[in-house]
């Protein structure tokens, strides 16, 4: 029991020593798509802000909203969709859009099932995964198959997006519609067939902080850094567009 | 006839005990206390969710017969045979127990899978994206509870009956029907309702390897799942038809089996 009681004092000091280290720490939740793009910003606001850490969480938008409906200790939220932003609305200050993203038909390597573009998918016999209808990239989806006056009946309707790129990787599906900026950030392991009904069914990104955001000065800084040039720079560097 | 004497219970056990039961049933009564209790039958009638029901039922019973038949011999192969590796192959059956379902539903892949070990060697069957796919994930996930259950009680019950039974003439065959088969009848019982369980709540494996369609191969689970992110209302109450249907199978199915044959 006494041994408990020491490793237990140890830890919390462990702990003090570690908010001693960073004096302040902001903390933003992030839709999914945004891991590369927030990390490479969330480093830049670090070395611009010296002692000050940036902690992001990046999970699904829906999932995020939830944990923030929940009571999150949370400076900014950006959200992948409006639906979201808006299940916060009465949480957060009036959100602005900072970024947009569109869908492509993604292949596996060679396009071996010869998939020339959005009217493809609907061809018999071939396996097209697509994201659910409940979730951003389904919705998209649903909005261009609209536009375009396709009709695909995919072989599975993937909870996100990335579970529709890993499908296509791995060759288990011929094709799938993700977003540019995920089909980006695979590289190689994927072709990308782009195709003009997408502008048709373009997502816009909107950021925001909370209300009772712990930090608002520093939050304000970041959703200034992140609507500035330079974070209109990076998300342009992932594939995303501007508002 | 004596009655039989009745050892106390230790009172100190009670305290581990309760807690114990506090964590399994508190985050059901979470589950009850977000509920629109009134709301709930228009939830589970929707239309999404009768199909993922009735999918989720017959796919685990379907999983749970292959665990039996399947699972059931190989767990008396383990606990009767003398083959040397026997011990490195009861580690090798626990797997799926240790993997993280998502993964097995990956290794499922890699080995079913259009360009997978055998996948590739069975041109025009295509496996994931089919019914077959739910029931393969979810065996493949359950049928451990069934065999580690099962050569147990096999190894608890000895040999020595059926020793006797060998040297009175009887075959083989006749000494697994007639001796070994009754004898761990209840530790059956019990691993088919706990592959049953754990088949009806299997996600992970079903989802990477099979995909989600519905009436295909979008189970309870899954759509759960897929619910949560737009009507959390709606998942909580299919989340409490999971409860119930689980629940109403181990109450019924297992008192028969484990203990109705004493």
């Amino acid at each position: 029991m006494r041994k408990l009681a020491l490793v237990a004092a140890a830890a919390l000091a462990l702990a003090g020593c570690g908010s001693i280290g960073a004096a302040k720490t902001l903390t933003v939740f992030a839709a999914a798509s945004l891991t590369e793009s927030f990390t490479a910003l969330a480093e830049e606001f670090e070395a611009d802000n010296a002692g000050v850490e940036v902690v992001v969480n990046f999970a699904g938008s829906s999932a995020l909203a939830q944990q923030i409906g929940e009571g999150a200790a949370v400076d900014v939220f950006a959200s992948a969709d409006e639906g979201n932003m808006g299940k916060v609305a009465d949480q957060v200050l009036p959100a602005q859009v900072f970024a947009t993203n569109r869908l492509v038909v993604v292949t596996p390597p060679g396009n071996p099932a010869r998939v020339a573009g959005l009217a493809d998918l609907a061809r018999d016999g071939l396996a097209v995964v697509l994201c659910a209808p409940q979730v951003p990239c389904g919705s998209a989806s649903v909005r261009v198959e609209e536009a375009a006056g396709v009709d695909i009946l995919p072989v599975s309707e993937e909870q996100d997006v990335k579970a529709v790129l890993t499908k296509v990787r791995l060759g288990e599906a011929d094709a799938g519609l993700v977003y540019v900026t995920d089909a980006q950030a695979a590289g190689d392991e994927v072709g990308v067939i782009d195709f003009p009904e997408s502008e048709g069914a373009v997502n816009p990104y909107p950021i925001a902080m909370l209300e009772n955001a712990p930090q608002p000065g520093l939050a304000a800084k970041f959703l200034a850094l992140v609507t500035g040039a330079d974070g209109q720079a990076e998300l342009g560097r992932a594939g995303f567009g501007t508002p | 006839m004596t009655r039989p004497v009745r050892t106390g219970l230790p009172v100190l056990l009670w305290v581990p005990a309760v807690a114990a039961l506090a964590l399994v049933v508190l985050p059901v009564v979470g589950l009850l206390g977000r509920a629109d209790l009134a709301a709930l039958p228009g939830k589970v009638a929707g239309p999404g969710a009768l199909a993922a029901l009735r999918l989720s039922v017959e796919t685990a019973a379907v999983s749970t017969a292959l665990c039996l038949v399947l699972g059931g011999p190989l767990a008396v192969v383990l606990a009767r045979s003398r083959v040397r590796g026997v011990r490195l192959l009861r580690a090798v059956v626990l797997l799926p127990l240790v993997l993280p379902p998502v993964v097995g539903g990956l290794a499922l892949l890699y080995l079913l899978g259009r360009n997978g070990l055998l996948g590739s060697q069975l041109p025009g069957v295509r496996i994931p994206y089919t019914t077959a796919a739910v029931i393969i994930a979810q065996t493949f996930v359950a049928m451990p509870f069934l065999v580690v259950g099962l050569e147990g009680a096999l190894r608890t019950a000895g040999e020595r009956y059926e020793a006797v039974a060998a040297t009175l003439g009887a075959r083989p065959w006749t000494v697994f029907r007639r001796v070994t088969v009754p004898l761990v009848l209840p530790a059956v019982g019990s691993g088919l309702v706990l592959s049953f369980a754990r088949a009806l709540g299997e996600f992970g494996a079903t989802i990477t390897f099979a995909g989600s369609l519905e009436g295909v191969t979008r189970t309870l689970p899954l759509q759960v799942y897929l619910l949560a992110e737009t009507d959390v209302d709606g998942a909580v109450a299919l989340s409490l038809l999971l409860v119930v249907l689980a629940v109403l199978v181990i109450a019924v199915a297992r008192p028969r089996a484990v203990e109705g044959l004493r």
